[in-house]
């Protein structure tokens, strides 16, 4: 339940050392110290982390779906900016 | 048909790995009945999360107790199979959860001790014991610090839950004493540096405990005080409630399974 109370957090997981963080959902808490370890509690259970962050989802500035458009259609038609009309010489190896 | 219950030969060791597993069960249960009723999903699940922890380490220490014993029983026996008296846990983990700040300073008064508990058993001369301490002890930290911001939180939140907080204090204060005692059968087993004295604790609990409950804006009850009884069998009117949910359906259908 929301209250003003207990703010919304979003949650961030590394899963292995090397990773990056990676969202995993949000949860309501009082503050960052009980936000912190109603993630640990919620979503590493399992063993899905070795780090973790929260950050108020109030704190995260968000991309408008309305204008999905106006956004992100023009990189659509841009196939060039994929990497797929090189020839990777085999030295390179694995890139 | 209803169950018997079994007997159980209390030789010092066994007795002593039994008394802690009955903690572990009887609070982890406390705490299990919290499932689906806590006041938000998240400590829904914190609650359920420390349930689960206090439910393993019973299980190591009533899997140990039993081989110890070498009498046949086992850890769903000596759970679902012995009546109230028989029982060995503290006063304090069968009292009942109240609100949540009772819940929560009956945890806080427990994982304070717990983790000094835990920590100087790994260095028990028993290596059964030392392991088992060593995965319950980062368990109990954790169990600590969770307790710890709660309290803080209640009693520095506010007129209410100050007031709620302080009247959990003041209930469960009287049941902290039992957890530093030890008696004849436990002597010998500390002496042998299998056991740790439990009154040796006692300073750096009470310390732990003044911090945070001052840091609550809370104060500690001036009574000294403390009930006793649970080590021996002599329980609150409340853990025979609690057995006859906990045992209804071994007792109703001996040996039923999954």
């Amino acid at each position: 339940m929301a209250t003003p109370n207990t703010p919304l957090w979003e949650v961030f997981i590394r899963s292995r050392n090397g990773l990056a963080h990676k969202h995993c959902g949000s949860l309501h808490a009082s503050d960052a110290t009980m936000a912190l370890q109603a993630a640990r509690d919620i979503y590493t259970r399992r063993g899905e982390g070795v780090s973790i962050w929260v950050v108020p989802s109030n704190a995260i500035t968000a991309s408008d779906p309305s204008e999905k458009g106006m956004m992100f259609e023009p990189a659509e038609s841009k196939i060039y900016r994929h990497p797929t009309f090189y020839e990777v010489p085999e030295e390179v190896g694995h890139m | 048909m209803v169950a018997p219950s079994i007997k159980v030969s209390e030789a010092p060791l066994m007795l002593y790995a039994l008394r802690r597993a009955d903690d572990a069960l009887i609070l982890g249960h406390r705490l299990s009945e919290w499932c689906g009723h806590a006041p938000a999903l998240e400590e829904d699940m914190a609650l359920a999360n420390i349930a689960l922890d206090l439910l393993g380490q019973a299980r190591e220490l009533y899997s140990y107790a039993a081989e110890v014993e070498g009498k046949g029983n086992d850890e769903d026996k000596f759970a679902y199979l012995r009546d109230v008296r028989q029982y060995r846990n503290l006063l304090l983990a069968e009292q009942p959860n109240g609100d949540f700040a009772h819940t929560l300073v009956r945890q806080f008064f427990y994982s304070a001790f717990a983790d000094l508990y835990w920590r100087a058993m790994m260095q028990s001369r028993n290596p059964t014991l030392a392991a088992i301490a060593a995965k319950s002890e980062k368990e109990s930290a954790y169990h600590l610090r969770h307790s710890s911001e709660w309290v803080i939180r209640l009693g520095d939140g506010t007129q209410e839950s100050h007031r709620r907080a302080q009247a959990a204090i003041d209930d469960l204060w009287a049941f902290t004493g039992e957890m530093f005692e030890s008696d004849e059968a436990e002597r010998g087993l500390i002496d042998a540096a299998v056991a740790v004295d439990p009154a040796t604790l006692k300073q750096q609990w009470l310390k732990t405990v003044t911090g945070i409950v001052a840091e609550a804006t809370l104060v500690l009850p001036k009574s000294v005080w403390m009930q006793e009884g649970g080590r021996h069998g002599r329980h609150s009117e409340h853990l025979g409630h609690l057995l006859s949910e906990l045992q209804s359906m071994q007792r109703t259908f001996p040996g039923v399974r999954w």
